[in-house]
């Protein structure tokens, strides 16, 4: 009988499923948006916005949206001397797309655009490799980068050699202008502003000295006052036919200017670099240029990662400045182009900025979501 | 980590190299555009000899203003004012095609000009005292009477058809501009109250006035047909009949060289002549065979004229000039008047034997 009390399993039991109102979405929905009566009030209030504004959006850019036409009539109304149907509101695409090559190249001459897009082959085809780790041959890659590819994009770009014809900056304009200006400045700020950083931490005076000045003045002075002087003053300091290009001017402006704020972001590494470790390279022997180069500058800059990347997109978005001087970047094209009385409408003006808002977006998220994978891959000896 | 500490530091070595580089990159494009600009400098003699020996005009047009000076499709420069640089070219080299644009803002405009950035400004450019005076420009003559005007939402404020009515009004203005101060000299001469409602940009004023933020939107009239354009109900709104300033709209030239001011002045009474004698852009090959005195001497086919050659141009000039762009009226018309979208009437832009203000002296 004794045999019979005891009851032993002999097989594990089955693991049940959690309770329902554990699961789904609706335990989901619980847990996340309706916790307590402030979430609650809160999840509802962030619905009825969404609710607001994502439908009537989605309607403006894709259902209501006019796609295809050659003149302001396809997007205006029947009152606004248009085809559309009166209380039409959409957008229009037809706009973006009849002024996409002016958008992109600006007014860069119709038959040599092939330069350009041999120039943005190039240069894509060059910078992926350099931007994924696996990758190997890096070293050859940064050459032909760093030196091969600017000396011959000027050349494409600028023309007057090898018979193709000179093109002038001012024809320049659109995503062309955008792209050069921010590359130039990304490429000269990081290496000018990690010697100014260093300078600026410098024991010898007069470095220490010139390098302050120099990131006080230009951080303290507005972008857009240099631009304007560089474009209304200069010309009439140098003789009567004398002219730098404009185009020249907006790039030495942006690259010194992104050159003070990249100085600062990684002065910033580098007093987050404990002293020991300058000690202790120091015990070790080390030469100045050893130290920064081996022990303190691959730490500081790891660590400013996110600083560096904010700068340059910063720099990124305020090429659109040299819309002053009359140079257009991609948004100075694009209104430029509401002055168009062929496409004046009242939906020509969103259209196109919010076309110049996601291009912007689509690089600066981009340089963000790299930023994000460096981060995560450098991330060696400080995980929490 | 050792490695991965070396690895990096290789890197931001290479971007020290990389960085010096650029500067050098930077400094030899330095010196290769003051070499141009010293280049561009040996040859100043006048500037009909220089535009000549470039081989094109450059002209100072507007950053963008519907109808004077906008990119078409293509990216080419349309409007009243880009017509009237591409008239002096065709009037120096017979190609109306020979001429650069320089887009300049508003604040640019005259030290383009002066620091012989630009030969000619054609930049729908207010003829004032001061300008020809202090800022040493010389206008060729006005291409375009404008004059600051009103329109109102009619919606808001039935029965108005004079501004003296609109008392009490929101105006939507652009602060910063004469626009602004002639619209408060206005009210107050005309003991009358209004609310102002002022933006930095032109853009925010057509938005806040289609909003309906204001009653009444006050610019160049020239400029109220292109935001009407841009209205969401353009029915509901009526430009009033009041022009409450002169702004006539001029290409100037930079003083001191008599020759070539003559010559962008006689290319703006030449394309007043050819509207006027009826030679247009069509029929202009017919009529260099008319018999008509006034005529022949115009186009040049009189017997031993000395009319273009006096001018430092050839006799043809204003053939030249009429096979490139039309005659006045054709250029207005397709710019800005019924041709265009904006369909501004002549107006006082009209010929003098019309009634307008457009009036030549005649050549001969």
């Amino acid at each position: 009988m004794s045999q019979d009390i005891g009851y032993v399993r002999t097989e594990m039991a089955l693991p049940q499923p959690a309770p329902l109102r554990e699961r789904g979405p609706l335990a989901w929905m619980r847990k996340n948006l309706f916790a307590n009566p402030f979430d609650s009030v809160l999840s509802i209030v962030g619905f009825f916005i969404v609710a607001m504004i994502v439908p009537p959006l989605f309607n403006w850019a894709i259902v209501n949206a006019q796609w295809t036409g050659t003149d302001r009539t396809f997007c205006a109304t029947v009152a606004q001397g248009g085809i559309q149907p009166d209380g039409w509101s959409g957008a229009c695409w037809a706009f973006v797309k009849a002024k996409f090559g002016q958008f992109m190249f600006g007014r860069y001459p119709l038959d040599e655009r092939w330069r350009v897009i041999l120039v943005a082959i190039m240069f894509v085809a060059l910078l992926v490799p350099l931007l994924v780790p696996r990758i190997p041959r890096k070293g050859l890659n940064s050459v032909l980068f760093f030196l091969v590819l600017p000396v011959v994009s000027y050349f494409l770009l600028i023309g007057g050699v090898f018979g193709l014809p000179h093109v002038e900056t001012p024809l320049w304009g659109g995503l062309l202008v955008t792209l050069t200006l921010s590359f130039v400045g990304i490429v000269v700020s990081l290496p000018f502003g990690i010697l100014l950083a260093l300078g600026r931490r410098s024991k010898m005076p007069v470095v220490k000295m010139l390098c302050v000045i120099f990131i006080e003045t230009v951080r303290g002075v507005p972008l857009i006052t240099v631009l304007f002087m560089a474009s209304v003053m200069l010309p009439l300091f140098l003789p009567a036919g004398v002219s730098f290009d404009k185009f020249l001017r907006a790039l030495i402006g942006v690259s010194l200017f992104a050159s003070a704020y990249m100085a600062e972001v990684v002065r910033g590494g580098l007093q987050a670099i404990p002293k020991g470790q300058y000690e202790g390279a120091d015990s070790l022997g080390l030469s100045y240029w050893q130290k920064m180069g081996l022990i303190v500058l691959p730490q500081a800059l790891k660590l400013v990662i996110p600083g560096i990347v904010n700068t340059f997109i910063g720099m990124f978005k305020d090429t659109s400045l040299v819309y002053i001087i009359s140079m257009f970047d991609l948004l100075g094209v694009v209104r430029q182009n509401f002055s168009d009385a062929a496409w004046a409408s009242p939906q020509t003006p969103a259209s196109g900025l919010v076309f110049a808002a996601l291009v912007f977006w689509i690089f600066c998220f981009g340089m963000s979501r790299y930023s994000i994978f460096m981060e995560r891959r450098l991330d060696t000896g400080h995980k929490r | 980590m050792l490695s991965s500490h070396i690895k990096k530091t290789g890197n931001s070595l290479e971007k020290t190299e990389k960085g010096s580089w650029v500067m050098k990159y930077i400094i030899s494009g330095i010196l290769g555009a003051a070499a141009l600009g010293l280049m561009a400098t040996a040859a100043s003699a006048g500037t009909l000899e220089d535009v000549k020996a470039k081989g094109f005009l450059q002209c100072g047009v507007s950053t963008g203003l519907a109808g004077f000076s906008a990119p078409n499709d293509k990216g080419d420069w349309q409007g009243l004012d880009v017509d009237f640089c591409r008239a002096v070219a065709a009037a120096i080299f017979g190609d109306g095609t020979k001429v650069k644009f320089t887009p300049l803002s508003a604040k640019e405009r005259f030290t383009a000009l002066q620091s012989g950035e630009i030969d000619m400004l054609s930049r729908n450019t207010t003829w004032t005292i001061n300008r020809d005076t202090a800022l040493g420009l010389n206008f060729v003559g006005v291409t375009y009477y404008d004059g600051q005007g009103f329109m109102i939402n009619a919606k808001k404020l039935p029965g108005v058809n004079s501004a003296l009515q609109l008392s009490g009004a929101a105006v939507c203005v652009q602060t910063g501009t004469t626009t602004e101060l002639n619209l408060a000299d206005y009210f107050k001469a005309n003991k009358m109250e209004y609310s102002p409602v002022v933006f930095e940009k032109l853009e925010e004023v057509d938005a806040a006035y289609d909003a309906g933020r204001c009653d009444v939107y006050t610019t160049d009239q020239s400029g109220l047909y292109g935001i009407r354009l841009k209205l969401s109900s353009p029915d509901d709104h009526v430009v009033l009949p009041e022009i409450i300033s002169k702004e006539p709209l001029g290409p100037a030239v930079r003083q001191g060289d008599d020759k070539w001011y003559h010559i962008v002045k006689w290319v703006y009474f030449g394309l007043l002549t050819a509207e006027e004698l009826g030679i247009t852009q069509a029929n202009v090959e017919e009529m260099k065979a008319s018999g008509n005195p006034e005529i022949k001497r115009v186009l040049g086919t009189e017997a031993d004229t000395k009319i273009g050659t006096d001018l430092g141009l050839g006799n043809d000039w204003v053939v030249n000039i009429v096979k490139a762009v039309g005659n006045y009226g054709e250029v207005f018309e397709r710019n800005v008047g019924q041709g265009s979208p904006l369909k501004i009437a002549r107006g006082i832009n009209a010929l003098w034997t019309k009634g307008g203000l457009q009036y030549a002296p005649p050549i001969r």
